[in-house]
């Protein structure tokens, strides 16, 4: 989670810049986006569009299909509570459960601090470890409804959390307004 | 054997009949053209074929196999054998219908393809009622014909649906009506709002309209300059 520090006051054009300016580069464009942003906000949507000159129906198309994009932020840490069968057979169910009760949110849904999005998936692969949670790139295994707590507090920060951040607006100088050609 | 490596004209048979296709054509073009009768929702002779209707499917023997394709993105290829109407088929082109009845029940196309087919009523659950049955014809004309690129697929799966970016009027619309127009099932409206429509005198962009692909010209852009005086 290191790159997301320093980057307030990077705006999307200076993400996009990394980007090649061609259509193939869209997805490998909003997934940069996205961990930047925890979210793909309308404003640079727009300016990848411009930057790809492809339509913005297109990249609306594009972000709204995979579910790695989300058009709405993300906590700063996914939790994926495994609902497949061997972790559903094992209790998958009571574990989102208390996720639920202690983060005080629903499937889906983002803490209020920003913290934790909280999401059930189908099956992470390693079934052995049942029932498992996976956070971030972490698995976490053999997850007993009592340890819970203490998986939460590992990611939660000691110091005051920070709130989720929203892009700032690109100055006007550097806008292209869409237009073809420059 | 394979079928890549052949230039000019292809001999194979549609229902028996000896018929002759050109490189690059498509089963559909080559039946269409001979008079059998396929039926298709999402095939316009103007766009790209797009295979998502998937009730132009027909039978292919290559060699010693037989598979169900739709032929509207087959190319022939010589001494393959087409059949339009077997029971395996029917029987397929049924399902799709019975989906598609099951989503767009409303469409009178839909119903009329399905008393076609004597199917009564689907076997499958309503799962929305929606006239749209998603065959894309307004987004690739909007995108290929008109350029605009104004409507385009939103979310996935059973959420899938056709609208402009970000769910709102979007600013590329010049308000053409062609999406209206092209729809198969009418699920598309053109509402007459006492405004007068974004035509394209009124676009706020000059972008680049790309050549028709039909006739050849490109119209939007002497108009816009028309407009703007």
């Amino acid at each position: 989670m290191d790159q997301l520090k320093g980057l307030v006051s990077e705006n999307a054009y200076t993400i996009l810049n990394e980007v090649e300016e061609k259509r193939a580069s869209l997805i490998a464009a909003l997934q940069e986006l996205q961990v930047r942003y925890r979210y793909l906000p309308e404003a640079a949507m727009r300016q990848v569009a411009a930057r790809l000159r492809i339509p913005v129906a297109q990249v609306y198309h594009v972000a709204t299909f995979y579910s790695a994009f989300s058009l709405k932020p993300k906590g700063k840490h996914i939790i994926n509570v495994c609902l497949g069968t061997a972790c559903h057979v094992k209790g998958a169910s009571l574990i989102m459960d208390r996720f639920k009760r202690d983060l005080g949110v629903e499937q889906d849904e983002t803490t209020r601090d920003g913290q934790f999005t909280l999401q059930g998936v189908r099956c992470v692969g390693c079934c052995s470890i049942a029932p498992a949670v996976m956070i971030d790139e972490e698995t976490h295994a053999h997850v007993r409804q009592d340890k819970v707590p203490e998986i939460i507090k590992k990611y939660r920060p000691s110091s005051p959390v920070t709130p989720v951040r929203h892009p700032p607006e690109p100055s006007p100088s550097s806008q292209t307004s869409g237009k073809p050609g420059k | 054997m394979s079928h890549a490596d052949w230039e000019g004209q292809a001999k194979f048979t549609i229902d028996g009949r000896e018929v002759v296709g050109y490189k690059g054509e498509t089963i559909l073009e080559v039946a269409r053209r001979e008079g059998f009768d396929i039926p298709t929702l999402c095939y316009h002779e103007a766009l790209e074929p797009y295979a998502a209707c998937r009730l132009c499917l027909v039978e292919v023997t290559t060699g010693r196999r037989t598979k169900l394709v739709t032929s509207c993105i087959y190319e022939v290829a010589p001494d393959i054998e087409v059949k339009t109407s077997t029971e395996r088929v029917i029987r397929n082109r049924k399902a799709v219908l019975e989906l598609l009845l099951a989503r767009a029940p409303d469409a009178s196309l839909i119903q009329k393809l399905a008393r076609e087919y004597g199917i009564e009523k689907s076997r499958y659950p309503l799962v929305l009622n929606d006239k749209c049955i998603l065959c894309g014809l307004c987004v690739r004309a909007c995108h290929e014909i008109i350029g605009a690129s104004a409507i385009g697929f939103i979310d996935r799966g059973t959420e899938r649906h056709v609208g402009p970016p970000i769910e709102r009027l979007s600013e590329r619309c010049i308000g053409c009506g062609t999406c209206v127009y092209i729809c198969p099932t009418a699920a598309i409206t053109l509402k007459d709002v006492s405004k007068p429509m974004p035509g394209v005198h009124k676009h706020p962009y000059d972008y680049e309209a790309p050549d028709c692909s039909i006739c050849g010209e490109m119209n939007l852009e002497s108009e816009s300059k028309v407009g703007e005086k």
